[in-house]
């Protein structure tokens, strides 16, 4: 008879002690994210091939794994923040680094999802393809309830990458040339490894100091790591730090040139370019022009 | 038979009194007190904090479910290494100040009582005296009140870009240290996620991790079958417990497939060449095990995320030792005989309710079984014996910092090491039902509010949890009641 009165009480005990958890646990939500109960966040939706992403289930998701650094207002001021550098996207703004769409506008929510799911090199933004697929397009659907640019514009229009022209000596030349003609090299400096005289005064749309990216470390790009990544890169820029778009500047068979070329500034890792690159060298190394300022009439 | 003493009512009284202050004490002061939640808490004034949230700033709950347990995205950190491979994993990227190290422990009130034991009878009886003669009866053992878990000194990370290690001091509630876990991992050889090398004491790659498991009372807190061994056995090997050795195992990008191949000492973890992890185990044997485990899982759309997997352990363990002393010093495990556990079990999701269904079966030799020296011959009646059995449990989150725990257990002895007696002789039963609420959640601290009700039946041995006196009832027929009653704040830091 004790013991039962004992395992009653233990289950109203608990009962009580799991709803007060509850209770306060919700209250912890309602007061302090206001913006994680907005009223949009029920009825955003985002798109990723054959998904469906619901905002309602990517707020918990939300909840669980971007609060830390993105903040319960999706600011970028988590509590992380502080510590962390670069700084966490703030999604009020709607500014998003990698998209395949024009610079200015809203990604698409491909261009989301793929952020997500590669994760930023470089950065405290993990890979989060561990998440089911469905969870990553319910975040997708989240993060666009944080700003109205999401419901009075559309996603721009998606860039069209032509298909790669071969690798050739000359083709990287001629990327060679861009390379100069388009001061990459103040930024990324003569040999890419982003030293540049303006790396130094560099900051992005919050004037957070920010670097230019190194090629010599081989690492990814923050946007991914094919040849496709690349153009795509430069065709869009990189929206709220100081790479701009090249699409209304170069053509798109010269965008594949600085694609082969830039991928010779990458000395640590093996391709192609590389290869043909190192035997140019080899042979012609008296021939070529330094990179930089002194290089009046462009490189050769 | 039952204990009706008049005092023992008294007792039970205050027990539940206690259990009731304890309840109220909880919940005001979790009323009470600012739980603020993450943005709101004065960061940067904090001097302490688990090991990988500060090094990264995540939340608990991005690599757990509810820690201790992990979620996929803390499977796939764990399986790199530790790193979450965005090129800052190395501790080069980390503030000198930086020291991967978390404690844990959890202050409790439990109540604990089991039936069916041998105690002395009457009260105060004196076993010397023939006027008072303590003699052996059935009865029910119950004791209650404040109490510590062991406590867990932990630290991991990484030595370098793809070298991890782990060291874990453990300690009993009394104080009692031994290294619970010590190994060095190197990860991604040759830029292979499938090739990963790992070299010291560890958890056995379970598929439901008895280490991270959520239940923390005496009855509740471990998976029975995963310490089972059929009555008479002198074979003490636990899936459940570290082993010491090498293991090789490798992951898909996403660790949706596993595997993990390891050979390990048969000395069920024991350093020193013995059986155990502090002085006092008997003599090691020269011989080697062998555990493999493979899993695969699923992405079941909108269900969620689920798991199944195999898993077979092959061992031996030794039936007599090479003495000194005329017998007192063990030298050496001799005469081994094999054993073996193969089972498959699961982690399956029906959006916020989590099923970690496992079943496992269990053979021992005979001269194991029987705990007979190979040096001579098996006695009349001896059998191989096995069990199989398993056990369901379920999580359902509320919302990730509130989650209901509930499991059933069944083990049965398939077959007896000695025929003649009763066929149910060892069977255990168990339940389990509990909760966790974990008042805050962010990335420097955890704390979570445990509270549990266990229950096991074992028919004629010691109940797993050594509840009780710590032996088997007065009768091998009957089924001994062990219950548990817990509730524990249970912090890291």
């Amino acid at each position: 008879m004790i013991t039962r009165k004992l395992a009653l009480g233990f289950a109203l005990g608990s009962l009580a002690l799991l709803t007060a958890g509850a209770a306060r646990a919700q209250s912890h939500v309602d007061s302090v994210d206001p913006a994680l109960g907005a009223p949009s966040v029920s009825s955003e939706q985002s798109h990723i091939g054959g998904l469906t992403g619901q905002a309602a289930a990517g707020k918990v998701l939300y909840r669980r794994y971007c609060i830390g650094c993105h903040g319960p207002a999706g600011d970028g001021n988590g509590m992380n923040a502080q510590w962390i550098d670069p700084k966490p996207r703030d999604f009020t703004e709607a500014i998003f680094k990698c998209r395949s769409t024009p610079t200015g506008t809203l990604p698409t929510d491909q261009d989301l999802y793929n952020a997500i799911t590669r994760g930023f090199v470089n950065s405290n933004m993990p890979s989060w393809r561990p998440l089911t697929e469905q969870q990553r397009a319910d975040l997708v659907a989240f993060i666009k309830t944080w700003s109205p640019r999401w419901s009075k514009e559309k996603s721009g229009e998606v860039l069209t990458i032509p298909a790669e022209t071969p690798v050739t000596i000359e083709s990287i030349l001629h990327g060679r040339e861009l390379f100069q003609k388009l001061e990459c090299w103040k930024c990324h400096g003569p040999a890419g490894h982003g030293d540049g005289p303006s790396a130094g005064t560099l900051t992005d749309s919050k004037d957070n100091p920010i670097r230019p990216y190194n090629f010599s470390t081989g690492d990814r790009f923050k946007c991914g790591s094919t040849n496709q990544d690349i153009y795509r890169i430069f065709m869009t820029g990189v929206d709220g730090t100081p790479m701009p778009s090249f699409h209304d500047v170069i053509q798109p068979n010269d965008g594949w040139d600085l694609v082969h070329f830039l991928r010779t500034l990458q000395v640590t890792l093996p391709s192609k370019e590389n290869d043909l690159w190192r035997g140019y060298v080899a042979s012609h190394g008296k021939d070529i022009k330094p990179i930089g300022p002194d290089a009046a009439n462009g490189a050769q | 038979m039952s204990l009706s003493r008049p005092g023992s009512r008294d007792q039970m009284k205050r027990s539940k009194l206690g259990g009731l202050l304890v309840f109220a004490f909880v919940i005001l002061a979790m009323f009470f007190v600012d739980a603020k939640p993450a943005a709101a808490l004065p960061t940067g004034k904090v001097m302490a904090i688990p090991a990988f949230a500060r090094k990264y700033g995540l939340p608990c709950s991005a690599c757990h479910t509810a820690w201790p347990e992990l979620n996929n995205f803390g499977q796939v950190f764990r399986d790199n290494g530790y790193q979450l491979m965005n090129d800052r994993d190395s501790p080069i990227w980390q503030n000198p100040s930086y020291f991967p190290i978390t404690f844990r422990i959890t202050p409790n009130w439990h109540r604990e009582a089991a039936d069916h034991q041998v105690i002395d009878s009457p009260d105060g009886c004196f076993g010397t005296s023939p006027l008072n003669p303590c003699l052996s009866v059935a009865g029910k053992v119950n004791q209650s009140g404040f109490d510590l878990s062991g406590m867990d000194l932990w630290s991991a990370g990484t030595l370098y870009k793809n070298i991890s290690f782990v060291l874990l001091p453990s300690s009993d509630s009394t104080a009692v240290w031994h290294f619970e876990a010590a190994w060095v991992r190197f990860d991604n050889l040759h830029n292979s996620r499938w090739l990963n090398v790992r070299f010291g004491r560890f958890e056995l790659d379970n598929l439901i991790s008895e280490k991270r498991m959520l239940f923390l009372s005496n009855n509740g807190g471990f998976y029975q079958i995963y310490h089972f061994n059929t009555p008479g056995s002198t074979n003490n090997f636990g899936y459940g417990d570290n082993q010491i050795g090498v293991e090789l195992a490798g992951h898909s990008v996403d660790s949706y497939t596993r595997y993990s191949i390891a050979v390990l000492s048969s000395n069920e973890g024991g350093v020193g060449f013995t059986n155990d992890v502090v002085p006092g185990g008997s003599a090691a044997s020269r011989t080697y095990d062998v555990n493999l485990a493979f899993s695969q899982a699923f992405d079941a759309k909108s269900l969620g995320f689920e798991r199944i997997g195999a898993f077979a352990y092959i061992g031996q363990r030794p039936t007599f030792y090479q003495t000194a002393d005329g017998g007192d010093e063990q030298l050496v495990g001799l005469g081994n005989k094999s054993f073996y556990r193969v089972g498959v079990a699961g982690d399956l999701y029906i959006h916020n309710l989590e099923f970690l269904p496992l079943f496992m079966y269990g053979h021992d030799n005979a001269y194991l079984g029987t705990a007979t020296s190979s040096q001579g011959a098996l006695p009349s009646g001896a059998h191989a014996p096995s069990f199989y059995g398993g056990f369901l449990e379920s999580h359902y989150y509320l919302n990730p910092q509130n989650v209901i725990l509930g499991r059933f257990e069944k083990i049965n002895v398939g077959q007896q090491a000695f025929s003649g007696g009763n066929s149910n002789f060892g069977n255990v039963t168990a339940y389990s039902l509990g909760y966790r609420w974990y008042p805050i959640m962010f990335s420097r601290a955890g704390i979570a509010l445990n509270g549990e009700y266990s229950r096991t039946k074992s028919i004629g041995i010691v109940p797993e949890s050594g509840d009780g006196t710590g032996g088997p009832p007065l009768f091998p027929t009957d089924g001994v009641w062990s219950s548990s009653i817990f509730f524990g704040i249970d912090f890291d830091f």
